[in-house]
């Protein structure tokens, strides 16, 4: 930390910075189209730093997960997501604007402080080597607390499943910042289940719905005890 | 050994794919045959597994006598839960009962898939499998309910294995200090490494997979979604969820807590099994009270009972590990009676409400002994096989000077006992209400009673004199896991 950082752990650093942002903008939108966008986004600044990774190390087989990871991700996620709960809600619901438990600023805050407690905790794990910066990896873990909060303090089935589609987004920046020798055959895998996962949550989210007439969460209190 | 490996990874795939195709009729029929077949095949491997060492198939697959303790549970389970099926979707219509078949099938093909990776990747990959596939089945029953349960389980369960995915990255990363970047995460390598290998990533993976894998176990504080998932299921997939789901996820929970004994000894991650153990199971005991749902109330039994293995896991004695596997398989036997015989009770009363079901040993001349029967083997009264297990477990804590912690465990059990019992005798045995309209003594359906005998008897073969084979299987278990 003494040092000033190489081009590629700076490039890592920053590509990072700006993926807890965008977290933080899913967080105040209240549109889910804008929540995807956000998440379409996130998900190509992974795919950058797997080029950055790739070049820098020298590992081929990055560049082939980057190109898939961006077109599960950036494309087919987004595309899905949007077909199953973007239309029929924009026209007649009110989004998923109203459907904090926290006023924004207040849930902001909240978010705030849980990702300075994931960011110096892992912070001081000191958990880094040449493929991992261990500030990249700090921040990763502010995300995962961020994607937590995001999914407590929005009351609704869209800012849920979007907050655990970024979870799995900082789930994949820890493991490039610290597993990028992963073997391709595994880290493929891991996107094709993700892609089912989407499945299944779209699916659900759709008979949610249809049920309740909108994407709040709010009425979900049947089962309890 | 390869071949028959792989004949249990194609087979209930290939008999959830047709079941899709074929008339509905066909469909049960299908999966009976595939049930059964894929316990005959499991049972073939228990003899290579109970004397050879480890069995490495390739890179990729792996059969060692852990793995295949959990094979035993998950393929007993499917055959009984495959036959019960065949008379609980009797009545439904044609598409349920395709949809409903070909589920049952790809979520134990999807179980018996897990204890089979070799990798610690793939194994959390199958896992994942297995909540996609449950979540489906959760929903079927397209009301408010069963969306609402579904909704949660996906959620929570998914946001777990983020972790537990976290977990694996972090162990990729300590092997891959000691065996280099191309490592593909494999098992063994990573145990036979363990000494060299980095202490604080190992912790941190450790952690992580016991809470993200222990969202599925259903370990406390992160078990919310159990209840409603077990509650709002087919009776089918409840006995799969909590006899076979919830072990296999705890199965992962093991492989991680090998790696970590031997890196960082088993201080550390006993304590915190320990920790989780005791808190899920003091839950859990508390809870049984006064449940109003029938399978909520066997829900929480399955807390309890998770609660249990990790507890008798934190023991770390011999004898304890031997009852944790033991518990296991007995676990499996007896909660899935449980279930389909509750299961035979809502299909007679048409409700879940414990209050609403009256006079059940009446009405229901073979289920209602059964069930009780099946209650009393779940609550460790002997001869049953949880009996023994539980016993083991606790003459191992006492063994190994966990004296608090072995009393802890025999008080909550107990505690347990009474809020099933109680809920249990009021369903069976207390009079109809007077001027209620009672329904004609009777048994739905006979699929639904063999399952429920072939259960108990292996309960009482597990509790009265387990096969020579099994005790050699467990023991050679048992010292895999306390190798040190």
């Amino acid at each position: 930390m003494s040092t000033a950082p190489g081009i590629y752990q700076g490039a890592a650093n920053v590509i990072a910075a700006l993926m807890l942002l965008l977290e933080f903008g899913m967080l105040r939108q209240a549109l889910v189209r804008d929540q995807v966008r956000l998440y379409a986004a996130q998900s190509a600044l992974i795919s950058v730093l797997a080029v950055v990774i790739a070049a820098d190390r020298n590992l081929p087989d990055l560049y082939a997960l980057a190109a898939l990871s961006g077109a599960l991700k950036v494309v087919v996620v987004p595309l899905v997501l949007r077909r199953l709960l973007g239309a029929p809600v924009s026209e007649d619901a009110p989004g998923v604007a109203g459907s904090y438990t926290l006023n924004p600023a207040s849930a902001v805050l909240a978010c705030i402080g849980l990702a300075a407690f994931g960011f110096f905790t892992f912070g001081r794990l000191h958990i880094a080597g040449p493929a991992a910066p261990a500030l990249a990896l700090a921040i990763a873990a502010a995300m995962v607390f961020v994607a937590f909060g995001l999914m407590i303090v929005r009351r609704d089935v869209a800012s849920q499943a979007v907050g655990f589609l970024t979870l799995e987004n900082a789930v994949s920046l820890a493991a490039l910042v610290v597993a990028a020798g992963l073997p391709l055959i595994l880290e493929t895998a891991f996107l094709f289940d993700l892609l089912v996962a989407v499945v299944v949550f779209g699916m659900l989210i759709r008979a949610h719905h249809t049920k309740a007439e909108s994407l709040s969460t709010a009425d979900l209190t049947r089962l309890q005890g | 050994m390869l071949a028959v490996v792989l004949a249990i990874l194609i087979l209930p795939l290939a008999a959830g794919v047709v079941c899709l195709t074929i008339p509905a009729r066909l469909a049960a029929a299908v999966t009976a045959v595939s049930g059964i077949a894929s316990f005959g095949l499991v049972l073939a491997l228990v003899p290579e597994a109970a004397h050879g060492d480890l069995s490495e198939l390739s890179g990729y697959l792996r059969a060692d006598a852990v793995s295949v303790i959990f094979l035993l549970a998950t393929g007993f389970l499917y055959g009984a839960v495959a036959i019960y099926a065949a008379g609980y979707l009797k009545g439904r219509d044609a598409r349920y009962v395709r949809r409903c078949s070909a589920g049952l099938n790809a979520f134990a093909w999807a179980m018996l898939a897990a204890p089979l990776m070799g990798s610690l990747a793939l194994l959390w990959i199958a896992i994942e499998v297995t909540t996609v596939i449950s979540a489906l089945l959760v929903a079927i029953e397209d009301t408010d309910r069963a969306a609402e349960a579904a909704w949660k389980y996906v959620l929570i369960a998914s946001a777990g294995l983020s972790l537990a995915l976290l977990a694996t990255i972090f162990a990729y990363y300590a092997g891959a200090q000691v065996l280099g970047e191309h490592y593909n995460l494999a098992v063994q390598p990573l145990i036979d490494a363990a000494a060299k290998l980095p202490k604080t990533p190992v912790r941190l993976a450790f952690l992580l997979a016991v809470v993200g894998y222990g969202t599925k176990v259903g370990l406390f504080p992160v078990h919310t979604w159990l209840p409603d998932a077990h509650s709002e299921a087919p009776t089918p997939v409840s006995a799969l969820l909590s006899g076979s789901l919830l072990a296999v996820s705890f199965y992962a929970i093991l492989r991680f807590y090998q790696v970590a004994a031997a890196a960082l000894g088993s201080g550390f991650p006993r304590d915190a099994l320990l920790a989780f153990g005791v808190a899920s199971l003091l839950l859990a005991s508390l809870y049984v009270f006064g449940q109003r749902d029938v399978k909520r109330l066997l829900a929480y039994s399955s807390v309890e009972h998770m609660g249990i293995l990790a507890i008798g896991v934190s023991f770390g004695a011999p004898a304890a590990l031997a009852g944790v596997l033991l518990h296991v398989m007995a676990h499996a036997a007896a909660k899935a009676n449980a279930f389909m015989g509750a299961g035979v009770f809502t299909v007679k009363f048409g409700t879940k409400e414990v209050a609403a079901m009256r006079d059940g040993v009446r009405l229901l001349p073979w289920s209602g002994p059964l069930f009780l029967l099946a209650v009393f083997a779940l609550s460790a009264l002997p001869p049953s096989g949880i009996f023994r297990s539980e016993f083991q477990i606790v003459a191992g804590g006492l063994g190994s000077g966990s004296y608090a912690a072995a009393a802890i465990l025999v008080i909550l059990v107990t505690l347990a006992f009474f809020g099933l019992i109680t809920s249990a005798t009021g369903m069976l045995l207390s009079p109809a209400r007077d001027g209620a309209q009672t329904a004609e003594p009777g048994e739905p359906s006979a699929w639904m009673v063999v399952p429920v005998l072939a259960g108990l008897a292996v309960l009482f073969l597990l509790g009265i004199h387990p096969p020579g084979e099994l005790t050699s299987l467990i023991t050679h278990a048992a010292a895999q896991l306390g190798a040190r």
